[in-house]
């Protein structure tokens, strides 16, 4: 089928560029193996009553895993997407016999997969080099990444969608990105959060992220997080809609 | 002729700001059709609505026999875009977009095929960032042309490329359309207009002044031709002034300037000079161009307007 060729070509292509990107690949796949080789290295791993009788990796990989869905959507989309559009590379692939419905879905499937290629990377460096305790139902963890995920690429959109350049999108992205990690337990335990601090934290939908993937990581089930499940999929949808209502291709 | 673009009373409005005014023109198989006018006579906007990119506020459209609004990714299949402003990811290279690019098209050319003919082969491995100007409109061509496209629409083409470069691309274009594709472009080189286009359409502020052929366009306004030479030695050249093609006739010094409006202003005056044994150095005929009929038209000269 044509579109599936190009919707293939178009996604290849995407993810390419995205490695080409040396900050971008940067930040998606080596900066939070390396936060935790720097922090596995001075704490260790060892189970601490604190942690529930778990070690300071076990319960950053999943936290860490946040922190690579908020850089890759709340950062890589909303730059690349504004950047194209003012660069006119977004008017360019308007004007060929692309459907605007294929060229979006190759954009989300394109970050979608950096971001779990760098989930994975941070797993494997987690396990091999701190024997890293996993005690979830593996489709679930990927159930519950998915979403996470998808809700976040859907709010990059969204900031691409109402920001004027590249620039604000890099500031408001970033702006946005570190705050919802500060305050969401992906650098800091959520445990070790302030009280007064706690009830701003759980409001927000990366803290929602964090709380999901330690959950499943540790062996919940989905249905035990229905309420993380359900903040994360109406950021998905309502952030979507409104994203594909304001986005300009000029 | 079949008509491949059929244009009726095209209007277009940014807010209050009108852009094109009411356009009507139609554009046969297998001409280069150009639309020429200053920055701002509403060029783009008036590609951009054949192209199915923008919505024409009214009028009525077809090209190909579809709406480009909205048919507009049916129509693409069989048009090829060059748009005076358009990008690519600055890492992506000229090889990979041209790969990309056909596999959007349902029968595209091979991209080696026109790699190699719009010169880039060598250039296959570089990122479009690292392009120079020249290049990367031979690559926005390449792409234009990946789908094998019935109709090409080329805006603004030239700008911004040198002298060398521009005659380079009014080759290619020839070329392109040799090979029985239709050519619409927009240029605000009156040169280029006249040079490289079987008929003109001239627009100003969004509405189009005139449309025909270059030739007919400058001899149905009469815009004046001059000859221009210098004397050898004094003489009484009163008698030029008689002459029935001769309008007025323009003295400096040695420098003799007569204007007229018959094609056949330069052989009667030099058979009138030699007749009495003048003979005239460095004798220089300028035709009027399509320059001297936008003036005669709107009254400004092209480069202050607009």
């Amino acid at each position: 089928m044509n579109a599936m060729r190009a919707f293939l070509r178009l996604t290849g292509i995407e993810i390419l560029l995205y490695l080409r990107e040396p900050v971008a690949a940067f930040f998606t796949f080596a900066f939070a193996p390396l936060m935790l080789i720097l922090f596995g290295l001075i704490f260790g791993n060892e189970p601490r009553p604190f942690y529930g009788g778990r070690g300071m990796v076990d319960i950053s990989v999943p936290a860490y895993l946040g922190m690579i869905i908020a850089t890759v959507g709340l950062i890589s989309t909303p730059i690349a997407t504004a950047a194209g559009r003012e660069l006119k590379v977004l008017k360019r692939f308007r004007a060929t016999p692309l459907s605007p419905w294929i060229y979006m879905a190759a954009q989300i499937v394109t970050y979608y997969l950096v971001a779990l290629l760098g989930g994975v990377a941070l797993g494997i460096c987690g396990r091999l080099l701190f024997g890293m305790r996993f005690d979830g139902n593996p489709l679930w963890v990927w159930i519950g990444f998915t979403v996470s995920t998808l809700a976040f690429i859907s709010l990059g959109f969204l900031i691409a969608a109402v920001v004027p350049t590249a620039r604000t999108a890099q500031a408001v992205g970033m702006i946005l990105a570190f705050s919802l990690m500060a305050l969401g337990g992906t650098w800091v335990p959520l445990e070790l959060l302030p009280a007064s601090v706690r009830p701003i934290s759980e409001g927000l939908p990366l803290t929602r992220v964090v709380l999901l993937m330690r959950g499943l990581w540790a062996g919940a089930s989905l249905e035990a997080h229905w309420k993380d499940l359900g903040v994360l999929l109406a950021t998905l949808v309502g952030s979507g809609i409104l994203a594909a209502r304001w986005f300009r291709w000029e | 002729m079949r008509k491949v673009i059929e244009v009726r009373d095209l209007r277009k409005a940014y807010g209050s700001r009108v852009a094109v005014d009411g356009i009507s023109f139609e554009v046969y198989e297998g001409e280069i059709f150009g639309m020429v006018g200053p920055n701002g006579a509403g060029k783009t906007t008036t590609i951009e609505c054949l192209e199915g990119l923008r919505r024409p506020d009214s009028g009525q459209i077809r090209v190909l026999g579809l709406d480009p609004w909205r048919q507009g990714q049916r129509l693409r299949e069989r048009i090829g875009i060059q748009l005076q402003e358009g990008g690519l990811p600055e890492r992506l290279r000229v090889e990979e977009a041209l790969r990309l690019f056909a596999a959007f098209y349902p029968r595209p050319i091979s991209p080696e095929a026109l790699l190699r003919r719009l010169g880039l082969a060598e250039h296959r491995r570089q990122a479009f960032g690292q392009l120079s100007g020249g290049l990367r409109q031979r690559l926005f061509i390449a792409l234009a042309l990946i789908g094998d496209p019935q109709l090409l629409f080329l805006d603004e083409l030239t700008t911004g490329l040198d002298p060398h470069a521009r005659r380079a691309m009014w080759d290619l274009v020839r070329e392109i359309r040799a090979e029985g594709r239709t050519v619409f472009l927009t240029t605000h080189y009156m040169e280029e207009a006249e040079r490289l286009c079987d008929r003109v359409a001239i627009v100003d502020r969004g509405r189009l002044v005139a449309l025909d052929t270059p030739e007919n366009l400058i001899r149905s306004l009469g815009a004046e031709g001059r000859v221009i030479f210098t004397l050898e030695a004094a003489a009484d050249l009163s008698f030029l002034a008689g002459l029935p093609e001769v309008l007025r006739v323009e003295r400096n010094g040695a420098r003799v300037i007569v204007y007229g409006r018959d094609d056949r202003l330069p052989a009667r005056i030099l058979e009138a000079l030699t007749q009495r044994g003048i003979s005239p150095l460095d004798l220089r005929v300028e035709r009027p161009n399509l320059e001297d009929v936008f003036l005669k038209l709107t009254g400004r000269p092209m480069e202050t307007s607009g």
